[in-house]
């Protein structure tokens, strides 16, 4: 823009001036964005929350309640403080007796165009998955897309096999592979068209399964699958 | 959280999520300095230039205003700092050297409104890039901002001479031939997921 | 940028303050200002029109504040001056879409924030409500505003309708279209634009002839 093309020095305005207005307009712009910032505050905070819980619903059927955990680099669950910033974070699901339904987990990782964020369901008890969504991803319209709405490649998260073995590690890393080739109950079926994409879910799960599922699994094993996991994550610290 | 190498970080910026053709960021001098391939090098190099400095002091303010867990000053600072910054590079280069300040000069001023600076900053702040990865991320933003130039100013020169109708010569013929290269563009996309 | 001379018009009556930004001086296609949300976010009709009312806002905003300080505010802070009011609303802008809506806050993404850089915003301020009285600033932002959200959902509508064969995700075809993916893509962003830019040149070359 023309920004410098004029000459600083003029005469008949003083530098008090300047400052004057300067500090005016920083002054008033700070009111303004300090009182936007307060009133919205609660309603953005509700309707994150919000968004989240539906999230975590939609990919643990039967939920009605749930509590966000974190997962530390020494692989314990710890209870989330304001400020930190777990290896992995996820959230508890109850249905309406207080009984466990599952885990949901958030994941990441690099897809066709740029990064993609997923939240996928656990049930402990059974050692499968239940439920896979996409939460974010900037993956090409009409092809890349369709891992968050083709039903055939959704049905595969109904219940995809994620069993632990005695020595407490993951049986069968998650793959995708190409579609309609699928044999395993830990496979992923892909899609034709959107090769890439699918195959960067069955990365994301497959490297996010590999750390937390057996942890989760620790967890439930000790427990029982029964009693809330806040009581546990309290004894753990 | 983060998986990227540094590698898959620069190509992504520069090839896969173009800053000019993928996300139309730095339109205007995109449309306004692409008539010669000489002058759009230049611009290319300065914006280069200003992204990686502009990266770094944004680098700095995120994680000032996260210490002090004022998030809402975000944006203010940045583009106030960018601008200010530009004017100090600006100095600098006329005091230091006054050959690269006569071919990059009229530049600089235009940069300071230039969204893919701006852009640079917001986008490595939204996917929490650290240090070396925010400045890595700048200078591939720079390189494809450079290419897409270069590219479409080479073609702009050659079209010169062909015979085009009255009505689409100007800003639509460049719109047009930018969705093209923006189209031959895909066909970098996916080279990070490997 | 290079046109932004061109909003420095003979003198006008009130109406025509308004009215000019609609169409004989519009932002984007007459002035082709302020091209990147104009092109980003202008993948479907819902996002172009929110992108467009946002835009509007701040420009509205900024415009009746440069003008309200037009005599407080010396010369040579001008610019800095300026910036720091359109960065103000733009934050102020921000915050309210993500009280509205989540979903509609992810679809414009960052786009919100680039707001701050759209030169359409810097151009009115410093070529209009620094020079001009309240009221005619006022209306000289809601025409421009209105004629830039006009402009964006004229981009979006076409790039939904063919794109994703819908309007506001109202299926519009039967079952068996096609839909052309390319239009949502960003190169779909380029085409539709320079479309428009054809069908206005060809109008006006009509117009001088005639």
């Amino acid at each position: 823009m023309r920004t410098t093309a004029h000459t600083p020095k003029q005469e008949g305005t003083s530098s008090a001036k300047m400052l004057r207005a300067m500090l005016g307009i920083g002054i008033l712009s700070a009111f303004l964005i300090v009182s936007a910032f307060e009133l919205t505050l609660p309603r953005v905070e509700k309707l994150k929350a919000e968004a989240l819980e539906k999230a975590v619903f939609n990919v643990l059927p039967g939920t009605e309640s749930t509590r966000s955990f974190g997962i530390n680099s020494q692989g314990k669950i710890i209870e989330i403080a304001k400020g930190d910033t777990p290896e992995y974070t996820l959230y508890a699901g109850y249905d309406k007796d207080e009984k466990l339904v599952g885990y949901a987990v958030e994941a990441s990782g690099q897809g066709y165009a740029d990064l993609i964020r997923i939240l996928y369901g656990y049930n402990p008890k059974e050692q499968v998955l239940i439920g896979f969504q996409v939460l974010e991803s900037k993956e090409t319209p009409g092809l890349g897309d369709k891992i968050e709405k083709e039903e055939r490649f959704l049905e595969n998260f109904k219940a995809l096999d994620v069993r632990v073995t005695s020595e407490g590690l993951l049986r069968n890393k998650v793959i995708t592979v190409k579609q309609g080739e699928k044999q395993n109950a830990w496979e992923i079926d892909g899609i034709t068209g959107a090769t890439i994409s699918s195959r960067a879910i069955g990365n994301i799960i497959g490297s996010s399964t590999t750390e937390v599922v057996p942890v989760l699994r620790r967890h439930s094993l000790k427990m029982d699958g029964a009693k809330p996991l806040e009581k546990q994550a309290e004894s753990n610290e | 959280m983060n998986t990227e190498s540094l590698g898959t970080i620069f190509l992504n910026a520069a090839l896969v999520n173009n800053f000019v053709l993928a996300y139309f960021l730095g339109i205007c001098p995109f449309l306004g300095v692409s008539g010669a391939v000489k002058t759009a090098s230049k611009m290319g190099m300065a914006v280069m230039f200003v992204m990686v400095i502009s990266s770094m002091c944004a680098f700095g303010i995120h994680t000032f205003l996260a210490a002090i867990n004022a998030p809402y000053l975000q944006l203010i600072s940045y583009i106030v700092v960018i601008a200010s910054t530009v004017q100090l590079v600006e100095m600098f280069i006329k005091k230091m050297s006054p050959s690269l300040f006569r071919s990059l000069g009229i530049f600089l001023p235009l940069i300071t409104t230039n969204c893919a600076i701006l852009g640079v900053a917001l986008f490595q702040t939204n996917k929490g890039y650290g240090f070396i990865e925010s400045v890595v991320y700048a200078l591939g933003a720079g390189a494809g901002f450079t290419l897409a130039l270069l590219l479409i100013a080479g073609l702009r020169e050659q079209l010169n001479f062909a015979d085009v109708p009255q009505i689409s010569k100007g800003t639509a013929l460049t719109l047009f031939i930018a969705g093209i290269l923006s189209l031959c563009f895909m066909g970098f996309a996916g080279l990070g997921a490997q | 940028m290079s046109r932004e001379t061109t909003s420095s018009v003979p003198k006008a009556t009130t109406t025509d303050e308004f009215i000019k930004g609609l169409w004989r001086e519009n932002p984007v296609f007459v002035q082709v200002l302020g091209m990147c949300p104009v092109l980003a976010v202008s993948n479907t009709a819902e996002n172009a029109l929110a992108m467009g009312l946002a835009t509007a806002f701040v420009l509205l905003m900024s415009n009746i504040l440069v003008s309200l300080l037009r005599d407080f505010i010396p010369k040579q802070v001008r610019i800095a001056s300026y910036i720091l009011i359109i960065a103000t609303f733009v934050t102020v802008t921000d915050y309210a879409i993500q009280a509205i809506s989540v979903e509609l806050y992810k679809s414009l993404g960052a786009f919100i924030s680039l707001i701050v850089v759209n030169c359409l915003i810097l151009s009115r301020a410093e070529a209009f409500a620094s020079k001009n009285t309240v009221w005619k600033s006022t209306l000289d932002a809601l025409g421009m505003g209105a004629g830039f959200t006009f402009a964006l959902f004229c981009l979006g509508a076409v790039r939904e309708i063919l794109g994703n064969g819908s309007i506001f995700e109202w299926a519009l075809f039967p079952e068996g279209f096609q839909n052309w993916i390319v239009m949502i893509l960003p190169a779909g962003g380029f085409f539709t634009l320079a479309g428009w830019l054809l069908i206005i040149n060809v109008i006006q070359t009509r117009k001088v002839k005639s």
